[in-house]
């Protein structure tokens, strides 16, 4: 574990200034009433997310001008720890003065981000990106609301990780271009898991529909699957590796030729066998009464090479060692 | 700006007495009291006296060990495990009960044990909160159960468990009962001759004396395999170099708390109390468990439409220090698990605040908390989507 990790209770150390700034006094609280968007002459859309009883709960007040579909104000109120507060406060702050069609891009990763002090240093610890995923779906929320659609026509793909934003087909195809093999690895590719852990395995904060444990074991299954149907046994010795050519040339020894020798007290053994220049050299170690007789570099030799090339391959060649 | 404590079950401040009383056995006499020598030896009248006021502290028999230790974990650690090595290896008992509300160190170290194939129930509370008689019957048995192991006080709400009665059901049942004393030691009158625990759990740095440090009380005749293998210390039954300033320490903080008992009783459930009201009169909040049943110094309170982690960031913002069990203020994101055993109401995990005062606290810390927690619920809920 590393040495900063020991010692706990450092959630409030890793919030940024910005974050609690914001916590402290959020600049877009409140509501927009019916009455103020009339006078502004704009649409007044009110959206909802979540409930006290799950621990967060977020209401996002816009004022949108129906003729170029721009969000002119925007405010919350939440039921929230600091981070939620914060990351709502920051969200409505994104969304002033963009279309409804710009601001449903806006991720809770965008709003994490524009709370950073500076670059490279993360506003809120890991854990609590959790809290910033309800000024997401809050947003696609009144756009559906605005729009008149289904919440779901604006989600992009199935959502295993609420907290990163990551799909479904995003983790099945890094798990296969990567060869991951582990959950921890996913989590160094995408960021999945890497937050409030909920969809790592069930019994976490949150019951999710897709987990990343059975997403590997699933994909991996696929995986080993294709590996298996993809083996197709080579047409001709040509073509094998090195491995089944020693293999098939040690099962054809094995068939007619060491009995031969071992009926005249001797055998031999393969060395080893190398692919050069379009031939398979094949080396052999004469033993017992074959060693020094003068036949196994000459006839002997040969009765081999041409068994050989005439049950595998021509392109074999035979060559004895010491 | 005014700096106020009310988190003192997390821990308490070091009482300066017992701060004084310790400062010798850091330079002046530090040798190891297990040596023959001067150094050693020179120690023992005041460890001595140390362990005479903690057997005092809790009415405890000579013939009984306080085994000294680290901490109240390494206590309940030792208990649970000792039951496992001692009566459930190789025996026909493979049952232990605990609660819903215990906590960590005991509630991990029996999942741990589940791991090991012991079996293991989770008591529920009642409706006031509390484990009762009438649970534990249902789920004890005398030919399988090996230990039961209930908390004396509860950390979050102060509620005190019939630890009288049932810790008599057990012995009547030849079943062993160890309770976590850590909340009650120093809080409440806690005497083991008067309840039939075989095990009871206490640490230092909850009534005043220095963190590192605790006790575990063990009836005589009762057999307790250590945790800790080594040397000769606390009669085999604890090796490692006793701590010699932490156990005088402990043992002066537990005469003084015994002392101050009356003025814990007294005082410090009259500031209580009276925090507590001027809380109560905030509308829609609830204080949790019967005032009569509660260490005299806890509060737990839920305020409708405030979120825990909110709540505690905007007190500290004021300078106090209180805790919530609320899932966002966890490293684990995991709701306190006491709050939601008691489920008096849904949101308990997610508003509960605890403030929990001690003997240092003053009537002017309770009239500026009280203030500062009006201040913070009303901007809360202004900010608040489910208050209206």
């Amino acid at each position: 574990m590393p040495k900063n990790d020991l010692i706990g209770g450092s959630l409030w150390e890793q919030y940024s200034n910005k974050v609690s700034e914001r916590m402290n006094n959020p600049l877009h609280r409140g509501e927009i009433l019916e009455e103020e968007a009339k006078a502004l002459g704009a649409k007044l859309i009110i959206a909802d997310w979540g409930a006290e009883a799950c621990g967060d709960a977020v209401r996002l007040y816009w004022a949108v001008d129906t003729n170029t579909d721009k969000i002119i104000k925007a405010t919350f109120k939440s039921f929230g720890c600091g981070t939620a507060i914060a990351s709502s406060d920051m969200m409505c702050e994104l969304c002033l003065g963009k279309t409804v069609d710009e601001v449903i891009k806006i991720t809770n990763i965008d709003v994490e981000k524009a709370l950073r002090d500076e670059d490279g240093t993360a506003a809120i610890p890991p854990q609590k990106m959790h809290c910033s995923v309800m000024a997401y779906d809050v947003i696609k929320k009144a756009a559906s609301l605005y729009k008149g659609v289904d919440m779901e026509s604006l989600e992009d793909g199935l959502i295993v990780c609420e907290c990163a934003r990551v799909s479904l087909g995003t983790i099945k195809d890094v798990i296969r271009i990567n060869d991951l093999k582990t959950v921890e690895e996913i989590t160094q590719y995408t960021k999945a898991g890497a937050f409030c852990k909920s969809c790592i395995r069930p019994g976490g904060h949150e019951k999710r529909n897709y987990y990343l444990i059975d997403i590997l074991k699933e994909v991996r299954a696929e995986m080993e699957k294709e590996k298996t149907q993809k083996y197709v046994e080579p047409k001709d010795f040509k073509s094998m590796s090195l491995v089944q050519k020693l293999k098939s040339v040690e099962k054809s020894l094995e068939a007619e030729v060491k009995p031969m020798l071992v009926a005249d007290g001797g055998n031999l053994e393969v060395v080893d066998i190398r692919d050069n220049e379009g031939f398979s050299d094949v080396f052999v170690r004469y033993l017992g009464a074959c060693r020094g007789c003068p036949a196994s570099h000459t006839g002997t030799l040969y009765a081999i090479q041409n068994y050989l090339n005439e049950k595998l391959d021509k392109s074999i060649r035979v060559f004895p060692v010491e | 700006m005014e700096r106020v404590y009310l988190d003192n079950n997390a821990t308490t401040l070091v009482d300066p007495k017992v701060k004084a009383a310790m400062d010798p056995f850091f330079c002046e006499m530090y040798g190891n009291p297990n040596s023959l020598h001067t150094f050693g030896t020179e120690t023992h009248p005041y460890l001595r006296i140390a362990m005479d006021r903690l057997y005092t502290g809790i009415n405890a028999d000579d013939q009984d060990d306080i085994i000294i230790n680290s901490c109240a974990t390494e206590g309940n650690n030792t208990v649970l495990k000792a039951v496992y090595f001692d009566l459930i290896c190789g025996g026909r008992k493979n049952h232990i009960i605990t609660s819903q509300i215990e906590h960590p160190s005991v509630i991990n170290t029996c999942k741990f044990l589940e791991n090991l194939g012991v079996e293991v129930s989770y008591l529920p509370v009642n409706k006031d909160g509390i484990v009762d008689l009438a649970t534990l019957k249902r789920y004890l048995n005398p030919d399988k159960t090996a230990l039961v192991s209930i908390m004396w006080a509860n950390n979050e709400t102060g509620l005190i468990m019939p630890i009288k009665e049932l810790s008599e059901y057990c012995k009547g049942n030849g079943v062993l009962f160890h309770t976590d004393a850590v909340q009650a030691v120093g809080k409440l009158r806690v005497d083991v001759s008067e309840v039939a625990v075989d095990f009871l759990t206490f640490s230092a740095h909850k009534f005043h004396g220095p963190k590192g440090v605790g006790g575990l009380y063990v009836r005589k005749g009762v057999k307790i395999t250590p945790l800790l293998h080594g040397g000769e210390q606390m009669g085999s039954k604890r090796a490692g170099t006793v701590n010699t300033p932490f156990l005088i320490g402990m043992g002066y903080a537990m005469e003084l708390a015994i002392q101050n008992m009356q003025y814990e009783e007294m005082v410090v459930r009259k500031l209580r109390d009276k925090l507590e009201d001027a809380i109560a009169k905030i509308s829609d909040t609830e204080i949790i468990g019967s005032r009569e049943n509660r260490t005299p110094n806890t509060i737990l309170v839920s305020i409708r439409g405030v979120e825990g982690e909110a709540m505690i960031w905007d007190l500290n913002q004021q300078g106090i220090a209180a805790s919530t069990g609320s899932a966002c203020a966890s490293e684990s994101l995991e709701p306190n698990p006491t709050f939601v055993a008691i489920g008096i109401n849904k949101e308990l995990a997610h508003t509960g605040i605890r403030l929990s005062l001690s003997r240092f606290t003053t009537e002017e810390e309770v009239d500026y908390a009280a203030i500062a927690i009006e201040k913070s619920v009303k901007r809360l809920r202004s900010i608040s989507s489910t208050y209206k």
